[in-house]
């Protein structure tokens, strides 16, 4: 625990002082409060720019610093000598993913609110996003261990996040771009976020936002089995 | 019989024995035996490519030898418990230092998982006078700055064994000087200290027993002096007399009064043996010059 507690520490002083990774996490919260505050179109949907800039935030933020995080840990040698100071792997992934939970819950928060969603809906609005940010963690871990360095690593970040964080806007523009992107879980929590105060979870959600956790997993366990931690 | 065998082990707190490493078809270590008691400052010297890090990486548990046994405090390298762990410091050619934050908080991430006091951090700050330099973002540093902060960071836990590759590689002779000085209190704690460099100099000046690694093997091994006066294959003495003639006399009792000449004489401004430098014996082993 107290690695974890280490780690977790290290990771927000290192990130406040990194603009690149920091700006993920500012920036969609920022667009939405500026959005939401300044534009109303009529018969526009009610917190149409929140669940907008919501989905995108699962899809890039998340994925994204969790990628970069460690594909230049990976490249500095920081991550060897942490591991050669007997800090477990998991204990690295779970102290880093805590604190990249953590800030994107914080900004899903400020976007929730700019959006004027209150009490149990904001609640509900924050456990789908949640969810979404695990999986795009775990796709982002399973890059960055897979890289190895920054560069290898943005090479592969950057369209899997383009797919995830976009399908849900271009979904509503194109039906058969929605068709494809309902298998996504980026387009499923956009979705469900979209539904709050209407419809509730179907069984098709939960299926295959569990069915895209799977797959994060077994793509971030082969990324570790074939490349190692450090 | 095993408990016996136990103890001899323990005498050591390294220690290789036949061991092989291969990448793909290409044998790196061909069968590298060594060992390294508590407290000694010992040397692996070799040029680039000779396999330096590749053991000093099978030491620390980062790679599996192909064949063999490699062992550290009683404990397989391939299978290394938590608390070895603990009792290691290093400090690796890429430093792997943290370059946004300061050198302080570089050091108060491995206190905390050290669990060592706060005031150690500022303790060994001192030590490589980086005190001045403490709330410093590590990116503004100089490079010999850095080794030393990275150095802080490998003595922080007072570690019973410290691994050192090339510490003073491309270093500004003070901060050469001022690693030394620190690998010799860390000796002096009771450490043992396996360090890796390709500077002849500094073996001599640091090192109890060197080994001479070319191309996976270990050509030699000794104290610097036993070795340098192995080669001796000259044996003589060297003079320079202040006429600026240079005489050469067999090392031995035959040359004492022809010595003794000079210095009554007073015409003698320099006396050397002619052993070896370090340098040379490599060459003579290997036919190959230290890059």
């Amino acid at each position: 625990m107290k690695n974890i507690i280490a780690i977790f520490q290290k990771q927000i002083k290192d990130t406040l002082k990194n603009k690149s990774v920091l700006i993920e996490f500012l920036i969609f919260p920022i667009m939405s409060i500026i959005m939401e505050y300044s534009i109303h179109i009529e018969g526009m949907p009610e917190h149409f720019f929140a669940n907008m800039f919501a989905a995108m935030y699962v899809g890039m933020a998340p994925l994204v610093a969790m990628s970069a995080i460690i594909s230049e840990e990976k490249e500095k040698n920081t991550l060897r000598v942490l591991l050669m100071s007997n800090v477990k792997p998991a204990e690295y992934l779970i102290g880093v993913g805590c604190y990249i939970w953590i800030i994107c819950m914080m900004g899903s928060c400020a976007i929730g609110i700019s959006g004027g969603y209150k009490g149990k809906m904001l609640l509900s609005f924050l456990t789908i996003i949640g969810v979404g940010v695990l999986v795009s963690m775990l796709i982002g871990a399973a890059i960055g261990t897979s890289s190895k360095n920054q560069m290898a690593a943005t090479s592969l970040t950057v369209p899997v996040m383009v797919v995830f964080a976009f399908l849900p806007m271009l979904s509503t523009f194109n039906e058969s771009i929605e068709k494809v992107a309902k298998i996504a879980y980026s387009q499923q929590v956009s979705i469900l976020i979209n539904g709050i105060g209407k419809t509730g979870a179907s069984a098709e959600n939960a299926v295959i936002i569990s069915g895209n956790f799977l797959i994060a997993v077994v793509l971030f366990g082969y990324a570790y089995k074939k490349s190692g931690m450090a | 019989m095993k408990g016996k065998e136990r103890r001899i082990r323990m005498e050591y707190v390294i220690e290789m024995q036949d061991v092989v490493r291969n990448f793909d078809r290409k044998e790196v270590l061909k069968g590298v035996n060594l060992k390294v008691s508590p407290g000694e400052i010992f040397g692996l010297l070799g040029p680039s490519g000779a396999g330096k890090t590749t053991i000093i990486k099978i030491l620390t548990g980062q790679l599996r030898c192909t064949k063999g046994a490699s062992m550290i405090l009683g404990q397989d390298t391939g299978a290394l418990e938590p608390f070895v762990y603990r009792k290691m410091g290093m400090m690796m050619d890429n430093l792997g230092l943290y370059e946004r934050l300061s050198c302080y908080d570089n050091l108060k991430l491995f206190a905390k998982i050290y669990q060592v006091p706060r005031g150690r951090i500022s303790e060994v700050l001192r030590q490589v006078d980086l005190a001045d330099a403490a709330r410093e973002p590590v990116s503004k540093l100089s490079k010999g700055m850095r080794g030393r902060l990275a150095l802080a960071r490998a003595v922080m836990n007072e570690p019973e064994i410290l691994f050192l590759d090339e510490p003073s590689s491309g270093l500004d002779p003070q901060a050469v000087s001022m690693i030394h000085q620190l690998i010799k209190k860390e000796q002096e704690r009771g450490a043992a200290i396996f360090l890796t460099t390709h500077n002849m100099e500094e073996a001599s000046k640091l090192c109890d027993h060197i080994a001479l690694l070319n191309e996976g093997k270990i050509v030699e091994y000794g104290s610097p002096k036993e070795i340098c006066l192995r080669y001796n294959h000259q044996n003589k003495l060297q003079i320079r007399l202040l006429d600026g003639r240079n005489v050469a006399l067999p090392n031995g009792s035959m040359a004492a009064d022809e010595v003794k000449d000079y210095l009554e004489k007073e015409m003698v401004e320099t006396i050397h043996s002619t052993e070896p430098s370090l340098e040379t014996v490599f060459m003579e082993l290997t036919g190959r010059r230290f890059e």
